[in-house]
């Protein structure tokens, strides 16, 4: 008979399906801010333009070469881990949270210098201009500051991961795990992590899950970069 | 079959008395925790309603305020939707019933199982707070309409909050149930053997998935306007505030189908058991439940025939309206063909499947007059409007709802209620339920509009008959829901398939063991196979 507690099977493929239905999910939320944005700039395409000239186009493509670079990071870290180079993943990850950190720094010296020039929502240097440039603005916002908050969650999952893989590798198994006659002699049983299938299984798993998180958060600003800063 | 193992009921966990129900991952326990907390919800629910037809029983100024009214009804549609109705039948049934149906140990990812549930209590909770906290309730109804709802006073933005939580809880509800079908069918359940009831989860799922994140959004605009005061639906600044309503029921009309098609689901495993006989048509309603969750996508503008949009995209959205009666059609046809010339056993369960089947007939046939141009433009915004969806939404789903927790019952407790009890409760419901919403059509027919506090005195008769209705109402549900209490405590104990159903669930013990299955069972066959009137 089997024990009562819930054995836990990693099934890759279940955990992936997850994975996507929830990106997918992700991706429709940002889709309702891209159907504002559209309505909005077929009816003002003259004053999305003209705001768009004053964004910082060379920030905003350091910025999409940063997330680019990452998720490159990203993939190696989890094909290091595969391979079992456990210090390496663990180091390209950390890379990787660099990289998220870099990015973030700049944009919010971007979004301080416009504050600082009174561009914000609601600003009386902005209450004077055009609906359309108002529009602009507030989209500005409202989506790359959704999408930083996405890249801060991304960090904080990959923070985990460092976590999780950093651990020390082996764990605790109870007794019952050892054959009958053995069991009266042990206290517990260790089992190091390389010889864990099962665990580095887990791992593996979660980490694949946890990168292509992090693909997400850089596909969204590949689709805002353009909208926002090289629309002509 | 007998069974050694002990059920999911006797606690098998290191942890004691509540922390072994709300910690656990299993997902039976998850189920009933469910269950309880959204009868909770449902029952104040629906004190708040009788509490507003007392009000309506004379007209003017008594009883409380206008303002208190406003706060009522939009309380009242927010917790009966987003905590009762959309949750209700695939979180509290669907967590219990599914893998039971497809032969598995739980659904896919059991620990994001018990967070959903917890992201609901969250949500439930942030709710309750923001009716007792900061200047008041809200008060916009549970629409959120911009721009009233970026003007207003009350916590609207902790309430907004809230149902951005819950709908976190359903998305990753959906998600789970969705790779759970996909990934952990038992050996020989094709997808043409699952029960319907499984189907219809399986197309709630994806329609959670779907159009949930664009109510997210839109709830993150609303929050975002009142914090930060962007103006993306304010004219002045070139906003335009029927974006709102696009956006909102681009979500919020798929989300009427969330709602219905468990219930749908429900049925399509009642009726075959009850009239002993294989479901007539089980393709045909396998698939209508996928052609309402896509077609239900592209008829959201319906609620907004009046809000000013072009006629070609009207003409577009009601024609697209009246195409979903055409699946909704293809099953309630074949649930009468099941019944025809079947040897029908009324128990309880299979009464309120009919109710439903009455109830939600007349709900779907009054939605083709909102569906029309011309009949909406008079009957919008009126007490016609309100009749019609609590026909829908508690005569169709609601009943379902009722249906299930009868039809399940002896399956999660082991033990049975008293029948007599749920029958004498029923004839409450149905007469109540006729006095009051059959009313409410009537009057919003001649005029009445929705979410007013007084009338002039020609609707008084019907507002008193209405309010009569809901005592009625009222006291049946209330005898329902007792009738269950007092199962736990007295009903008699059943056997393994009281109702001798088909399904798989029924193939293990009631209250199943913790691990559902003795061994993993292996199909054969259809789900709802009869023979000589017993499971072949
Ligand atoms: C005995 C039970 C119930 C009673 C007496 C009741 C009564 C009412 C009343 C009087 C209104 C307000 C009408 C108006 O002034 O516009 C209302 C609105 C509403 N009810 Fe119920 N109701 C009951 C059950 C339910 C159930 C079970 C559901 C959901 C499944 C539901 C969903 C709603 C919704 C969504 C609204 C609209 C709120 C709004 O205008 O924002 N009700 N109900």
């Amino acid at each position: 008979m089997s024990t009562p507690t819930h054995e836990y099977h990693p099934d890759s493929t279940g955990s992936k399906i997850g994975m996507w239905l929830f990106l997918f999910t992700e991706l429709l939320l940002f889709g309702g801010m891209f159907l504002l944005y559209a309505v909005y700039r077929v009816k003002n395409p003259a004053d999305f333009h003209y705001a768009s000239l004053n964004l910082d186009t060379k920030t905003g493509a350091i910025n999409t070469a940063i997330l680019l670079t990452s998720s490159l990071t990203m993939v190696l870290s989890i094909g290091m881990l595969e391979r079992r180079h456990r210090k390496a993943s663990l180091w390209f990850l950390i890379i990787t949270i660099g990289f998220g950190v870099w990015f973030l720094v700049n944009k919010y010296l971007e979004w301080s210098h416009k504050i600082h020039h009174g561009i914000y929502p609601g600003s009386e240097e902005l209450t004077g201009r055009t609906a359309g440039e108002n529009l602009f603005y507030s989209l500005y916002f409202l989506m790359t500051g959704l999408h930083g908050i996405h890249v801060v969650a991304g960090m904080v999952v990959l923070g985990v991961m460092v976590w999780m893989i950093g651990k020390p590798h082996h764990r605790v198994l109870p007794v019952t795990t050892l054959p009958v006659d053995a069991q009266a002699h042990a206290v517990s049983v260790t089992v190091e992590y390389s010889e864990d299938a099962k665990l580095d299984q887990q791992k593996l798993i979660r980490l694949e899950n946890a990168g292509l998180y992090w693909h997400l958060v850089d596909v969204i600003w590949i689709f805002l970069f353009p909208l926002f800063y090289l629309i002509s | 079959m007998t069974t050694t193992e002990p059920s999911y009921l006797e606690n098998q966990s290191h942890r004691k008395g509540l922390a072994s129900w709300i910690f656990s991952t299993d997902h039976k326990r998850i189920g009933v925790l469910y269950l309880i907390s959204i009868l909770i919800f449902f029952s104040v629910g629906v004190l708040i309603g009788v509490v507003m037809r007392l009000k309506m029983l004379w007209p003017g100024t008594h009883l409380y305020s206008a303002a208190a009214y406003n706060a009522f009804f939009t309380v009242h549609g927010v917790i009966q939707i987003f905590l009762f109705i959309i949750p209700g039948i695939p979180a509290a049934f669907g967590n219990f019933i599914l893998p039971l149906q497809i032969g598995a140990k739980d659904v896919a990812f059991p620990r994001l199982n018990l967070l959903s549930w917890w992201v609901y209590v969250i949500g439930a909770l942030l709710a309750l707070t923001a009716l007792f906290s900061g200047n008041g309730p809200p008060d916009t109804g549970w629409s959120f309409y911009v721009p009233y709802s970026l003007r207003t006073n009350t916590n609207v933005t902790l309430a907004v909050f809230a149902a951005f939580i819950l709908g976190f809880s359903s998305i990753l509800t959906g998600l789970n149930f969705i790779t759970t079908i996909h990934r952990m069918r038992c050996p020989g359940m094709s997808w043409f053997r699952m029960p319907l009831f499984t189907w219809s989860l399986y197309a709630t799922a994806w329609i959670q998935i779907l159009a949930t994140p664009i109510l997210a959004v839109t709830l993150i605009m609303v929050m975002a306007e009142r914090i930060l005061n962007l103006g993306l639906f304010d004219p002045g600044r070139g906003g335009d505030p029927l974006l709102y309503q696009h956006l909102f029921w681009i979500y919020s009309h798929p989300a009427v189908y969330i709602m219905i098609l468990p219930a749908m689901g429900v049925v399509s495993d009642v009726i075959p058991a009850f009239c002993r006989k294989n479901i007539y048509g089980y393709k045909a309603i396998a698939f209508s439940s996928l052609a309402i969750a896509f077609v239900g996508y592209l008829v959201w503008a319906h609620h907004m025939f009046t809000s000013g949009m072009s006629n070609t995209a009207r003409m577009v959205f009601s024609l697209l309206t009246f195409l979903v009666a055409i699946p909704s059609g293809v099953k309630v046809f074949n649930w009468i063909a099941t019944m025809y010339k079947a040897s029908i056993k009324i128990e309880p369960p299979m009464l309120f499947a009919m109710t439903f089947l009455f109830l939600f007939a007349i709900g779907g046939l009054t939605g083709l007059l909102n569906g029309a141009l011309a009949t909406d433009i008079n009957v919008h915004e009126t007490y016609y409007v309100v009749g019609h969806f609590h026909y829908t939404m508690f005569g169709g789903t609601g009943m379902g709802f009722f249906a299930a927790l009868l039809y399940w019952f002896p399956k999660m407790t082991g033990k049975m209620y008293n029948k007599r009890t749920i029958v004498v409760a029923w004839a409450h419901i149905f007469v109540g339920f006729n006095l009051l919403y059959f009313t409410m059509m009537i009057m919003g027919w001649l005029g009445m509009p929705r979410r007013y506090y007084s009338y002039p005195p020609q609707y008084h008769t019907y507002h008193v008959v209405a309010t009569v209705g809901s005592w009625i109402l009222a006291t049946g549900v209330f005898m329902f829901l007792g009738a269950f209490l007092v199962a736990l405590k007295k009903g008699t104990k059943v056997a393994a398939n009281p109702w001798d159903a088909t399904t798989l669930e029924w193939k293990t013990a009631s209250p199943p063991p913790t691990e559902n299955f003795q061994t993993i069972p292996t199909v054969t066959g259809g789900p709802y196979e009869f023979k000589d009137g017993h499971p072949a």
